[in-house]
């Protein structure tokens, strides 16, 4: 059972997206408790692979002992066994949140929404795990195809957004399609490390350049990288709620993933930073990332459409990080992945608590939300003081690992871009607090003797998945320094 | 004009996914910009078997012979005269996508109209502000 476990990992959530449709057309409650099942196994078995990783050193599964060139190969290390954790994790306390919120934004879908759900974390899970660079491109499709429902389903102007983005979708998958193919014209292989042994035997062509380029565009444009961003404001904002929290923080996040792994597992260190040198305008690219979504941020008076265009910017962090090409750098953009998954998460939890209570999630109908629900409140806060970056939390690490990476590589642009954005974070965040802690309601006002605002706090099964949330990033923030060492720094000593 | 001779395949394929490419970005008809999209997917199907096929041969299918005791035959095989199979199945898979793909897409399209009331994306535009 063990050894099967990397296996097991994405069948679990694969053969019970199956059930979940079945058994959800007669009973459709059923549906949402077996979700929860489902990830709670993955997330069991995702740990067991993290442990074995960790004791042992990476895991190497081959799919129905087929060899590893020919058969498809799972290829576990340090980096993706943390990922895949996260994805799990995140996947289960979504589904225990979305319970209340589906029940009540989608009504009689929702058996549908639960097998989409399952089947988008599938999709994830494997690009996350497999060491074949097709199987990714199959995987990449199920996750996008199924998030272009999911998207889709609550209606109105969803409609079109999410038109947009499987247009922009398609182009960033076909992309990659193609790099692929270019990689097996020059190789003849689609595995992952038996195509990274072949281009580093050969001197580079224009073959691996074009493979390289494809791979890249298509990945930004997955991820939203700045001038390639567009789609993503609009399609998460008008999705339902517990679809944005559960692509918020893995979708992107994901796409960075493989980014990370195309440039450390297919190509390598010496090709991209000594022959292609495109490192200063990539980080070019990442600081106007950085400043376009944080002004655009600022612009925005619903919430949800605030933390969308924060998303915009914290994939520069990461594109500039891993591109700055030293250890702290690719340490901070790795970590990063984890901390902004899990603060992402946080702040869409607790924006969704709001939406569920009040009913829309603008800055005006803020007023008085610290006396409603202070517990939402408090969740909220801690993912706004990691957002910013303030010490206990892992916001604050991740920050601090590509401040040092920006200065080892002396590129000044990024690391103030960088400290902008924290300020611009900052700005964003006290500016709701000052609204929902200062100003009352307009009805409850003080002079009527009535200063009390009532309680209404959101239901128990949405505060646990955000209070343990926001427990998370203090948790990850205090074991910074174990995560770094045990699985950040074993994986990029292979590359640097 | 040598270069053209050898490589025409793919020059084929670059301006076939070009067409789709420029339409998806270009176009306003939702519609159109769907069949582009498929336009530049089968673009990029025709890469692949274009890179897999050899002149001259058949479908990666060996036949086995007997003799008259229905007893195997050994043979040799000839690389040359089959197809390479891998990247036909690559793209029994990206076919199967593409499908999808376009399928969902047509969905929305729909739900769009039924939504606008046009297809056209700057009507769709003027009608949301």
């Amino acid at each position: 059972m063990i050894e099967q476990a990397p296996a097991l990992i994405v069948v679990i959530p694969l053969i019970s997206a199956l059930f979940i449709t079945i058994i959800g057309l007669y009973q459709p409650r059923v549906s949402w408790a077996l979700t929860i099942v489902t990830f709670a196994l993955s997330s069991i078995f995702a740990f067991i692979c993290l442990k074995h990783v960790v004791t042992v050193g990476p895991i190497s599964y081959m799919f129905g002992n087929w060899p590893a060139p020919f058969g498809i190969e799972y290829a576990i290390d340090h980096l993706n066994a943390l990922i895949v954790l996260m994805i799990s994790i995140v996947a289960f306390l979504v589904a225990i949140f979305s319970k209340h919120d589906i029940a009540k934004e989608l009504g009689d879908k929702i058996p549908h929404f639960y097998s989409l759900f399952t089947l988008l974390v599938t999709g994830l899970l494997g690009i996350t795990l497999t060491g074949d660079a097709f199987n990714l491109y199959v995987l990449l499709e199920i996750s996008a195809l199924t998030s272009y429902a999911l998207l889709a389903l609550s209606g109105g102007r969803a409609y079109i957004a999410t038109f947009n983005y499987l247009i922009m979708g398609t182009i960033g998958a076909c992309f990659y399609l193609l790099g692929v193919g270019y990689l097996l014209i020059n190789t003849g292989s689609l595995n992952m490390a038996d195509i990274a042994v072949i281009i580093s035997n050969n001197t580079y062509s224009y073959t691996v350049l074009a493979a390289f380029l494809f791979i890249m565009i298509g990945m930004w444009t997955k991820m939203a990288l700045f001038p390639l961003h567009s789609w993503l404001p609009n399609a998460y904002t008008y999705a339902p709620t517990s679809t944005s929290c559960l692509l918020a923080p893995l979708m992107t996040k994901v796409s960075v993933y493989v980014m990370l792994r195309m440039m450390t597992s297919v190509f390598n260190y010496d090709y991209i930073f000594n022959v292609l040198q495109w490192q200063s305008v990539i980080v070019t690219l990442a600081v106007i990332a950085i400043l376009a979504g944080s002004v655009l941020a600022l612009k925005q008076d619903n919430l949800k459409k605030m933390l969308t265009y924060l998303i915009v910017a914290e994939i520069g962090y990461m594109v500039g990080g891993a591109w700055l090409g030293n250890a702290n750098g690719f340490t901070g953009a790795s970590y990063h992945i984890i901390a902004d998954g899990f603060m992402t998460l946080c702040l869409f939890l607790a924006i969704g608590c709001i939406i569920y209570k009040v009913g829309d999630a603008s800055l005006s109908s803020m007023k008085g939300i610290f006396t409603k629900m202070p517990m939402t409140m408090l969740g909220f806060l801690i993912g706004a003081f990691s957002m910013i970056g303030i010490p206990p939390t892992c916001g604050f690490f991740s920050k601090w690992y590509l401040i040092s990476g920006a200065y080892e590589a002396a590129s000044w642009h990024f690391l103030i871009a960088l400290l902008i954005s924290s300020l611009v974070n900052a700005v964003l965040f006290f500016r709701i607090i000052e609204v929902g802690y200062f100003q009352a309601l307009p009805s409850e006002e003080p002079n009527h003797h009535h200063p009390k605002i009532k309680r209404d706090e959101a239901p128990i099964s949405m505060l646990i998945p955000l209070l343990t949330t926001a427990g998370l990033l203090i948790g990850i923030g205090l074991y910074t320094a174990d995560i770094v060492t045990y699985l950040i720094q074993p994986f990029i000593k292979n590359f640097l | 004009m040598e270069f053209i001779i050898n490589y025409y395949n793919y020059i084929i394929v670059v301006i076939i996914m070009m067409l789709g490419l420029w339409g998806m970005l270009a176009l306003s008809n939702l519609v159109k910009k769907l069949i582009s999209m498929a336009i530049f997917q089968t673009g990029i199907i025709l890469f692949y078997i274009s890179m897999g096929a050899k002149k001259g041969a058949s479908i990666p299918i060996i036949k086995q012979a007997y003799d008259e005791h229905h007893h195997p035959i050994h043979q040799t095989i000839n690389n040359m005269d089959y197809a390479n199979p891998l990247t036909q199945i690559l793209m029994l898979t990206a076919i199967v996508v593409g499908v999808a793909t376009l399928g969902l897409g047509l969905a929305l399209t729909q739900r769009v109209y039924s939504e606008h009331k046009s297809l056209h994306e700057d009507e769709i535009l003027e009608s949301l502000s």
